[in-house]
């Protein structure tokens, strides 16, 4: 067995309003112990200083945590399907839904005992999807509240590509589920490109069957508040899940990515990769990363990586990666961490060859994303995630100018 | 080891205008936590276009500060003197646009930037500093040739700048460098330390080459005085306590080759590995 632990600190010096930081690897209480259940009441209100809810400006949620916020509105789903996709639109009470996670949270609850419909997209048994499937999800308008759920369901041996996109304005809460069978492989990239107002609470259930290969990839630009929770389960032995992240948080904006993947049986495979930029005045990132791997998951190969780039002054990135371990019969489990300035070192360099300033800049932020847009084998997705990282840096220099 | 014969007395090429650096009794301080360091007190130091100058100082003298400095590296302020440039005082441009008018710096160190492939910072580099793109087709020819002079696989084009590279490869990236963007002036800084005896030889002949086919005046920053063995100064200074204390030609290599630096450093320093 191989256990790494590499938490590098702050890569530049500390400003007095630039803050990062990296806590311990073990949480307060074990992963294993947290709560699930699908009935909203089964929560407590949290009132923020929970572990859970310790980073998320409580205010900010409109409600979605504490019951007030009601729907008054839906979402529109556009769905742009591969052939052989088949898409349902479905009543709450449809036998399928929930077999992919548990709720985690109070306001994953709230979502599930809210929702009225749900969109259901199967890729059948044996069958390989011809292109990318795009769910566009419009959120429901400034100033109202909407609950939704999607369940992405990868039939055995199959093998498919969806691209989820939320954009527009509003309060949304949802559970998205990815069922992913024996064999199969499904990549999947969630882009939540939300207008300035919105909020989004989410959280995406990754269930692998047998010998799944999940990619799943996370891109956050917009939005006044995000908040995405992926949680992966292997539910049989040989899975491998891939779980990629981007985010750019501006002036404002809180955007917090909650990982955790459960080792709960043997011989799986857990890759995690987050990247975020920062910048101007009270941008937040949270990133947590749990991994739990418990006593019958022996053979678990996992790694997680989270990077965060510090662009400019009032800017604050938190970043928590947990590692349980309850076996010792593993192949390798390790992580790392780190948050830094831009580096000046860097900068000079490329300067000193005659590239001035701006492009300097927009070369290091475009290269420190490079591992991640280079794993999205998405094309159409991945050259709309180039042009919308330009657009971020033009706004970082007119910051800065 | 003795030192080839002194090159003739420099001539200017025809056809080609002589450029001159002039350093100007150069004050600079390193920026710490703690305050303000005085590094450089008073260098003095002119170079014209074809010399090369070696300057050799024992650890600590502030060799490396000075290629900093005139480079424009934000952790050192210059509190006095002038750097010109053709008579243009660089300490008012900024780093890129010393760069644009013609200088360089082979760093010790060369920073490493994940994600930014060899190819495109060197197309960016060149773009930035001759003012125009190069044609697609000379220039993948150009820069095929150059890093072949240098012995540099063709795989390095699409590795990120300087990552996982070696000491020597690091060296040969920053002699590829010179080759490309053709300076008027080039600083080297410790080109020849952590090279082994093939590495030093042929970056070496990509210096020599350059500084031949251009006419570029070189400032060869160095603690020994091996790598004068294959780059052959016009002039040698010595480089003590933040400024030029001695300057003659091969002799003095010679001399520093056969004492070190004892009689600057206030302590026994070998000059030779």
């Amino acid at each position: 067995m191989t256990v790494v632990e590499n938490n590098t600190g702050p890569a530049g010096p500390g400003g007095t309003n630039t803050a990062s930081a990296v806590e311990a690897t073990i949480p307060a209480a074990s992963r294993a112990e947290r709560f699930t259940g699908y009935d909203v009441e089964a929560f407590e209100v949290p009132g923020g200083r929970e572990e859970n809810w310790r980073f998320t400006p409580m205010k900010r949620l409109r409600g979605l945590h504490n019951g007030t916020a009601v729907a008054d509105a839906k979402i529109t789903v556009d769905v742009d399907a591969a052939p052989e996709v088949t898409v349902e639109t479905v009543e709450r009470g449809d036998e399928r839904l929930g077999k992919g996670g548990v709720p985690s949270d109070r306001i994953a609850a709230q979502a599930y005992s809210s929702f009225t419909e749900a969109t259901v997209l199967t890729v059948p048994t044996d069958t390989k999807a011809s292109k990318p499937s795009l769910v566009r999800i419009t959120g429901p308008g400034e100033g109202k509240i909407a609950y939704g759920h999607l369940q992405i369901r990868i039939e055995a041996f199959s093998n498919a590509a969806i691209v989820l996109d939320h954009v527009g304005s509003g309060t949304y809460a949802d559970n998205v589920e990815f069922v992913v069978g024996e064999g199969a492989k499904l990549t999947v990239v969630s882009v939540q490109d939300w207008a300035d107002d919105a909020v989004h609470v989410s959280e995406q259930h990754l269930s692998l069957g047998r010998d799944a290969t999940l990619k799943h990839t996370v891109v956050t630009l917009g939005g006044d508040l995000v908040r995405v929770s992926p949680t992966a389960r292997f539910t049989e032995a040989g899975g491998n899940v891939e779980m990629l992240g981007l985010y750019f948080a501006d002036a404002g904006q809180h955007q917090e990515h909650r990982l955790f993947v459960d080792h709960a049986v043997p011989h799986c495979k857990s890759n995690v990769v987050y990247k975020g930029a920062l910048q101007g005045n009270g941008a937040h990132s949270v990133w947590i990363g749990d991994v739990l791997i418990r006593a019958a998951a022996e053979g678990t190969e996992t790694f997680e990586l989270n990077r965060n780039l510090v662009l400019t002054e009032g800017a604050r990135a938190d970043s928590v990666p947990n590692l349980e371990i309850e076996t010792g019969e593993i192949e390798g489990a390790g992580h790392a961490s780190a948050t830094g300035r831009f580096d000046d070192e860097q900068l000079f360099y490329l300067q000193s060859r005659g590239i001035d300033e701006q492009q300097a800049r927009r070369l290091v932020v475009r290269g420190f994303f490079h591992e991640i847009l280079t794993k999205i084998d998405v094309p159409e997705v991945r050259e709309r995630l180039e042009a919308a990282i330009e657009a971020e840096l033009e706004a970082v220099e007119s910051a800065i100018a | 080891m003795t030192l080839n014969p002194p090159p003739t007395p420099h001539e200017p090429r025809p056809g080609r205008t002589t450029g001159t650096l002039e350093i100007k009794d150069l004050h600079a301080s390193v920026v710490t936590d703690e305050g303000d360091k005085e590094i450089l007190k008073g260098v003095n130091l002119t170079v014209k276009s074809g010399e090369i100058h070696a300057i050799m100082g024992p650890n600590g003298s502030g060799k490396s500060t000075l290629s900093y400095a005139i480079a424009g590296h934000p952790k050192y302020q210059v509190t006095s003197g002038e750097v010109l440039l053709d008579g243009e005082n660089v300490l008012e441009m900024s780093v890129d646009e010393r760069a644009r008018a013609g200088l360089f710096l082979a760093m010790q160190y060369p920073v490493e930037v994940p994600g930014v492939s060899m190819s495109n910072f060197l197309r960016t580099a060149v773009t930035a500093v001759r003012g125009e793109a190069p044609k697609l087709r000379l220039w993948v020819k150009e820069v095929k040739e150059e890093m072949a002079k240098l012995e540099i696989s063709g795989e390095f084009a699409d590795r990120s700048v300087n990552e996982g590279f070696s000491g020597g490869e690091k060296k040969r990236h920053e002699i590829l460098q010179l080759a490309l963007l053709r300076p008027k002036f080039a600083i080297l800084d410790e080109t020849d330390s952590g090279l082994d005896v093939d590495a030093l030889r042929v970056v070496s002949q990509g210096v020599n080459h350059v500084a031949q086919s251009t006419d570029a005046g070189v400032m060869l920053i160095t603690h020994y005085t091996r790598i004068l063995k294959h780059i052959h100064p016009d002039v040698v200074h010595v480089f003590a306590d933040g400024k030029i204390v001695q300057s003659g030609g091969k002799d003095l290599a010679d001399e520093l080759e056969e004492h070190g630096y004892v009689k600057y450093a206030g302590k026994p320093e070998p000059a030779s590995i």
